[in-house]
């Protein structure tokens, strides 16, 4: 039970970070039908510059380690939101008329491009995070939790309500949902629809970014290539909850935490010792390959009859 | 014929020209072509995006790899393993199109992305407790092929003209790109790839003129894995050593790319893509000489940079060319439509 307890916190703080990142996917599949290949990359570009940011300052600064992350993620989701604003403008805007897959295979290069920028920006090896931030943890019913964890628990759901409020509740929000619905007719009601997309871009970098300097910390490290398994399974979670659906990709988000951590978790035990916490990356894409095969539109998403 | 000397004698030309490491390249070039038309019959001809066409590849390369090498102490021949491969391969086509024949566009494309990296995780894995695979250590001191007894893996004269194994290799995946090509251009104007087609213009459609889309689309993923069986096997005999490593997903990717460049459904393009996208990447290596030539030193490593600029290389052709350098008489006109002024402009085209 105290093991259930265990892998049931690590996966729900994992899952809140893989529904952070599939949040930037789901808005922009909502609203242009695109697989933002490099978001994943956009993730790891804002873990690479807090990183920097933090190991410049530690050590110099007499400030308490909190401070610090937080000026490096103050710096990371600028760059990122930049990021995020250029990559739509440059690669996928001259392309929306043209067949689905060259936006696709630009978004491929721009991932392979970024992640070989940071390769020679950042270099090949583990960026570590500093040990500044508190390592406290607590008994819960039998299961240890970090004051990491928590925080980490927390502002993923902070930032989950504020998006959801900004998509409910705002004048932007509703631009956004209407470009979602009817491009078109969103346009001809005066929404500037080319603005509506750099935002939502903007937007789901910021998060990515904020995402990205979480996963560094939780880990302990950072890597140019982090950003690839991390926005895959951001992706399948998204499409697990429904994709274009926000309160699908959190639900996928921490679903798919959850089914990661209690899989490796148990794996050993159902196989008998044949298959062992390795095959932990293989879970996300059984799930993903199950859901859609099962229920093509994800959990929350809506049933929409097949396109000729 | 002028075509047939030229490329008969293309390795000694590039050997003497270039050196012994392009006539590697020049083999590894005809296993792309052969990879990027297996690739083409899937997304060229029925429209199938697949992201994890490596995974067959794999298949056909591991069990080349099992079956000739030390690891189980089997040494079958080649002639026995190349069908064998291309049969195997063709049954996990099968088994990846079974469930996913009623999805469409990007959802396919991410499913077999999934069972792309879930095989290559499966390899780098099935070596505890029961050493299959070997894990991450891949597999080594494979059997090169031999033909009638003659090791490719050798060097031979033969009428006063030696030929060193990458030579003898050309040969052998040339005639097999050949046939290959051949088989690709059959098809093409079959029965077949005109159902192929139809079902790629529109499924609904092609349901009702009374094809078989289930069947017809299953044939499409066995027909392109078992192409791509095929050259893992060759691959594995060629290189006498195989690894996880050299299936991830962005060899898929590579592949994908190669006939997208060149120009989807056209088999002169898919061929050239497979060239560039083959030879360019090495030729940037020599980033480093022009380095050291203009700047008198190197300031980054040419390693790095050759993937940064293959990247923007990309996103470039695909600015600036999306249809492709050769695009197939079809394609060719689609586009040309889509450049017609239109007034009121769609946010984005409907899913084809």
């Amino acid at each position: 039970m105290d093991i259930f307890l265990q892998q049931l916190i690590n996966g729900l703080v994992l899952g809140s970070v893989y529904a952070l990142v599939a949040l930037g996917y789901t808005m922009v599949y909502g609203i242009l039908e695109l697989i933002n290949f490099a978001h994943g990359e956009v993730t790891m570009i804002g873990a690479m510059v807090a990183l920097s940011v933090i190991g410049a300052l530690v050590g110099h600064v007499a400030l308490p380690g909190v401070v610090i992350v937080a000026m490096g993620v103050l710096v990371a989701v600028p760059v990122c939101m930049l990021l995020g604003f250029t990559i739509e403008r440059v690669a996928y805007r001259p392309l929306r008329h043209a067949p689905r897959l060259a936006p696709l295979i630009t978004a491929i290069g721009v991932s392979i491009l970024l992640q070989n920028l940071a390769m020679i920006i950042w270099g090949r090896e583990y960026v570590k995070f500093p040990p500044i931030l508190s390592s406290a943890t607590h008994q819960v019913a039998g299961a240890t939790i970090s004051d990491l964890q928590i925080f980490i628990l927390v502002l993923s759901l902070l930032i989950m309500a504020g998006l959801v409020a900004l998509v409910q509740k705002t004048k932007l929000g509703r631009a956004m949902r209407a470009t979602a619905q009817a491009p078109q007719v969103a346009a001809l009601m005066g929404v500037n629809v080319n603005s509506v997309i750099s935002l939502t871009f903007i937007i789901g970098s910021a998060i990515a970014a904020i995402a990205g300097v979480m996963v560094a910390a939780y880990y302990g490290l950072a890597h140019y290539y982090m950003g690839f398994m991390l926005g895959l399974k951001a992706f399948t979670a998204a499409v697990l909850g429904g994709i274009g659906n926000l309160a699908g990709a959190m639900l996928g988000g921490l679903l798919l935490g959850v089914i990661e951590s209690l899989g490796a978790g148990y794996i050993g035990d159902i196989t008998g010792g044949f298959m062992g916490s390795n095959y932990q990356d293989v879970f996300a894409f059984f799930v993903l390959i199950l859901v859609l095969v099962l229920r093509p539109s994800g959990l929350l998403g809506e049933q929409v009859g097949e396109r000729a | 014929m002028l075509l047939g000397v030229l490329l008969a004698a293309l390795p000694f030309l590039v050997d003497a020209g270039l050196g012994r490491t392009w006539v590697r390249i020049l083999d590894f070039t005809l296993l792309y072509m052969m990879l990027a038309l297996g690739l083409n019959i899937v997304v060229g001809y029925a429209g199938l995006l697949d992201l994890g066409y490596i995974a067959f590849y794999a298949v056909g390369a591991y069990l080349y790899a099992l079956l000739a090498s030390p690891q189980f102490g089997l040494h079958l021949p080649f002639w026995l393993l190349l069908p064998l491969g291309a049969l195997v391969a063709g049954l996990f086509g099968m088994l990846l199109g079974a469930p996913t024949l009623r999805l469409r566009g990007d959802y396919l494309a991410i499913v077999t992305l999934g069972f792309g990296e879930i095989v290559r995780i499966f390899m780098n894995n099935l070596n505890a407790p029961v050493n299959i695979t070997n894990g991450p250590q891949g597999i080594s001191l494979i059997d090169p092929i031999s033909i009638a007894g003659v090791s490719l893996g050798q060097t031979h004269t033969f009428a006063g003209i030696e030929f060193s194994s990458a030579h003898s290799y050309y040969y052998l995946f040339l005639a097999l790109t050949l046939l290959v090509m051949f088989v690709s251009m059959r098809l093409q104007d079959s029965r077949i790839g005109r159902a192929w087609a139809a079902i790629r213009e529109d499924e609904t459609a092609a349901e009702a003129m009374g094809i078989n889309t289930r069947n017809v689309k299953l044939l499409a993923f066995a027909m392109g894995a078992s192409f791509g069986g095929v050259s893992g096997g060759l691959f594995a005999g060629f290189q006498g050593f195989i690894s996880p490593e050299s299936f991830n997903l962005l060899e898929s990717i590579m592949i994908l790319c190669m006939i997208v460049l060149g120009g989807m459904g056209n088999i002169a393009g898919v061929l050239l893509g497979a060239f560039l996208l083959t030879v360019l990447p090495e030729a940037l290596r020599s980033i480093g000489d022009f380095q050291r030539w203009y700047f008198n030193r190197i300031i980054v490593d040419p390693a790095d940079l050759r993937m940064l600029l293959f990247g923007l290389a990309l996103v470039l052709m695909m600015l600036f060319r999306p249809q492709g350098m050769i695009p197939s008489a079809q394609r060719r006109r689609e586009f040309k439509h889509d450049d017609a002024p239109q007034e009121p402009a769609p946010l984005y085209d409907q899913q084809k």
